[in-house]
């Protein structure tokens, strides 16, 4: 089966207009001067600490995610058509999300199935009805993307939980402007580094209304043993914010309070890098140990807020997904400008009968997973692989949703033996609070073997910084 | 019928906690069926926090109590007049889609021998009400009332393996045999007058409620062969009992503690 990439820099033996004065550029790189730039970036990332910890996987908790130099480059044009399905899905799925919790005029209109909604794991009935400081749910949207042609840009999945990464996008850009000054004297490009301060501006415009002075923000974490607790340090430190655990919060007399050295400081918005289930105990797990007792009653009682909202969740089920662009068309009256990938839902009859019979092309992915764990790519699996994975189809259908393998674009990527094509997708962070707002850029994952299609960094992926020309 | 509630719970820790968060589901529902006349909760020493009405309908109080303490106590006195409604939820006003109840919880497992027992009891059923009713009546066969038999934790699937529990164990029971039959379910917590001395068993009560379409969410208590009447104050809902639970509290720096609870629910001579 031949299939065929888009390469984003070379199209047809010419070089695109992006990336015009890059070809220069490696083309005037000597061997020696490449590797040497490569462990300069690699001790860069140590001296930061920047480092990734993979759960389950073992070995070294400090492995650093390969950095690739060779950088990802989008025109103008392209990215101000992104940046508007971006913003557009961002707001579909927090009117989708006020909706569920409100009156529920999707279900009820028969666009989706009931069941996906207030049957799903990720639907808090603890929180229906109560609208979170202005109609915001989702904060920080991470939307994944990837391409398969010029104009040709699919969503792979949304994230509207926690979505992490953000960090890499900020070092990508600082290592490579350190790195290669000319570089960016040569090229105009977008700069990024105001998302911290965008991010700070998001999160106090969602104060709670009882909130009269300038918004105390935090930022929770469940404690340095989490994989991203470098990234919730990083962000706290660039927006000048305290990082928190839950042992530091308290809850009294309506309001959230942080312990500090000159006595209690009331807190107005949080955002937590913990999961809903571990927010508070006297609400969701009585076990957990991370929670703030009666930060949910706070919460609901308007003393709070809480970023993302809890119950965001349900938006980005994958089974939920499928019905994004219909919530585009339901609530804003627009046809969405980015396409989802086709998907089959394994509880569906007749769709399970047709992934059971097209395994080896399809990509087959947990309703419920994320990191690349537990995924089927069918045309790169072996014959056991798929067989186990027709078992787990039988047993539980409803627990996958399958897709085409699609044909990913490619980047140049520096490998061992040069310069060659690898995969590659991206996450943008859209951020939502009074305005929406996108800095021009997000994360672009590579996989680094030659040939994969998975580029989670859990599965041997690297990241590279992602540029977008100024006009 | 008026009838008069006194409740008091009282925690005891073995040694002194440094404080205590909670969050309270006891102050009785708005419904058709009862009108609050007075309440007063209190939770002694403490500070209230947050007070609102959750998207079930529940009125929800959140207390706190600075340290150290060896004692905390929560304190509920009122009178509310009922009226017999056949069971049936009118004039509460929720937000929840009932479908949300129909996901199982840890305690509402169903086994084999669940699946069974409301297959069995569905068996010729005419609609939703005739199902609801032939279910509960399953239980109340199935679960004798016994005290002592089982604890918090147990299960709807080890009460009915067992055959003997508490209003607990039968509302379990009849919600996930319920969910089963793709009828959405849930837990409903309040008060019972059982007789007039005041002191009965199972002052504090417990029984579970069914969406019927058409009629809406009904009430059903296993553990004594009937739907809620006017003997009955209702204080809220949730999927399982640890999800409807009147108190849900925390203290920081747990030692071990024990409960007392004197419950007392009279009706007034009218």
């Amino acid at each position: 089966m031949a299939v065929s990439y888009f390469n984003e820099m070379f199209e047809g033996g010419r070089v695109r207009a992006p990336y015009a004065r890059l070809e220069d550029w490696v083309a005037a790189m000597p061997p020696e001067f490449r590797s040497m730039k490569q462990e300069e970036a690699e001790a860069l990332f140590r001296r930061i600490g920047i480092t990734f910890a993979v759960y389950g996987e073992g070995g070294d908790p400090d492995r650093l995610i390969p950095f690739d130099m060779f950088p990802r480059v989008f025109t103008q044009a392209e990215w101000r058509r992104l940046e508007k399905g971006i913003k557009q899905r961002a707001r579909a799925l927090n009117a989708f999300l006020v909706d569920v919790y409100g009156r529920g005029e999707i279900v009820k209109a028969g666009r989706i199935p009931q069941h996906l909604v207030y049957g799903n794991e990720a639907y808090e009935k603890a929180v229906a009805g109560f609208t979170p400081s202005k109609g915001v749910y989702s904060h920080i949207v991470g939307i994944d993307i990837v391409r398969t042609g010029p104009d040709d840009f699919y969503v792979l999945e949304d994230n509207c939980r926690t979505p992490s990464g953000v960090s890499y996008m900020l070092e990508n850009r600082e290592i490579m402007m350190r790195m290669f000054p000319t570089l960016f004297r040569e090229n105009r490009i977008e700069p990024i580094d105001n998302y911290s301060e965008v991010l700070r501006r998001t999160l106090a415009s969602v104060a709670p209304k009882k909130c009269d002075h300038e918004p105390t923000v935090v930022i929770l974490t469940p404690g340095h043993f989490n994989s991203a607790y470098y990234e919730h340090s990083f962000l706290a430190d660039l927006m000048g914010v305290e990082l928190v655990e839950a042992v530091d919060l308290f809850v009294e007399a309506g309001f959230v309070w942080m312990r500090t050295t000159e006595g209690p400081r009331k807190v107005d918005v949080i955002y937590r890098r913990i999961d809903d289930a571990f927010l508070d105990p006297l609400c969701f797990r009585p076990d957990s140990m991370l929670g703030v007792p009666g930060l949910m009653d706070v919460y609901r009682s308007g003393g709070v807020t809480i970023a993302s909202a809890p119950g965001a969740g349900v938006a980005d089920d994958k089974a939920v997904y499928t019905f994004v662009p219909e919530m585009v068309r339901f609530y804003l009256g627009e046809e969405p400008i980015l396409q989802n990938v086709p998907t089959w839902q394994c509880g569906r009859n007749e769709d399970l009968n047709y992934v059971l019979d097209h395994l080896p092309e399809l990509v087959v992915k947990e309703v419920h997973g994320s990191g690349g764990y537990g995924m089927l790519v069918g045309p790169k699996a072996t014959k056991e692989q798929i067989e186990t994975f027709r078992s787990k189809l039988a047993s539980d259908p409803a627990g996958y949703i399958a897709q085409p393998t699609l044909a990913l674009s490619t980047t140049p990527t520096f490998v061992e033996e040069g310069v060659a094509p690898r995969h590659v997708d991206l996450r943008p962070y859209c951020l939502v609070g009074e305005q929406i707002e996108l800095v021009p850029g997000g994360l672009t994952r590579v996989a680094l073997t030659e040939g994969s299609l998975v580029v989670n960094s859990s599965q041997g992926g690297g990241v590279k910084d992602t540029w977008v020309l100024a006009e | 019928m008026i009838l008069t509630v006194s409740h008091v719970t009282t925690y005891h820790y073995a040694a002194p906690v440094r404080g205590a968060v909670q969050s309270l589901r006891l102050t009785p529902s708005r419904t058709d069926g009862q009108r609050t006349a007075s309440w007063m909760l209190q939770v002694e020493g403490g500070t209230k926090g947050g007070s609102f009405r959750d998207g079930a309908g529940d009125w929800i109080e959140s207390w706190s109590v600075r340290g150290p303490i060896t004692e905390l106590r929560v304190r509920v006195e009122g009178t509310v007049e009922t009226t017999d409604m056949a069971g049936i939820l009118r004039g509460h006003r929720e937000n929840v889609s009932p479908s949300a109840y129909l996901r199982e919880t840890e305690p509402t497992v169903a086994d084999a021998a669940l699946l069974t027992l409301a297959r069995d009891a569905a068996d010729g059923a005419s609609g939703g009400l005739d199902l609801a009713h032939r279910l509960s009546t399953a239980v109340s066969d199935r679960i004798a009332y016994r005290p002592g038999a089982t604890s918090a934790r147990t299960t709807a699937a080890e009460a009915l393996a067992l055959g003997e529990g508490v209003c607990q164990d039968h509302a379990h029971a009849l919600i996930t045999m319920a969910r089963a039959q793709g009828l959405p379910a849930r837990y409903a917590s309040g008060y019972l007058f059982a007789d007039a001395s005041g002191a009965a068993h199972e002052a504090a009560h417990a029984w579970a409620e069914i969406w019927v379409d058409g009629l809406g969410w009904i009430g059903f208590d296993p553990a004594n062969r009937c739907c809620p009447d006017d003997r009955y104050i209702r204080l809220g809902s949730g999927s399982d009992a640890r999800d409807a639970a009147p108190i849900r509290g925390v203290a920081v720096g747990a030692a071990t503690e024990s409960l007392n609870v004197e419950v007392a629910v009279r009706a007034q001579q009218q």
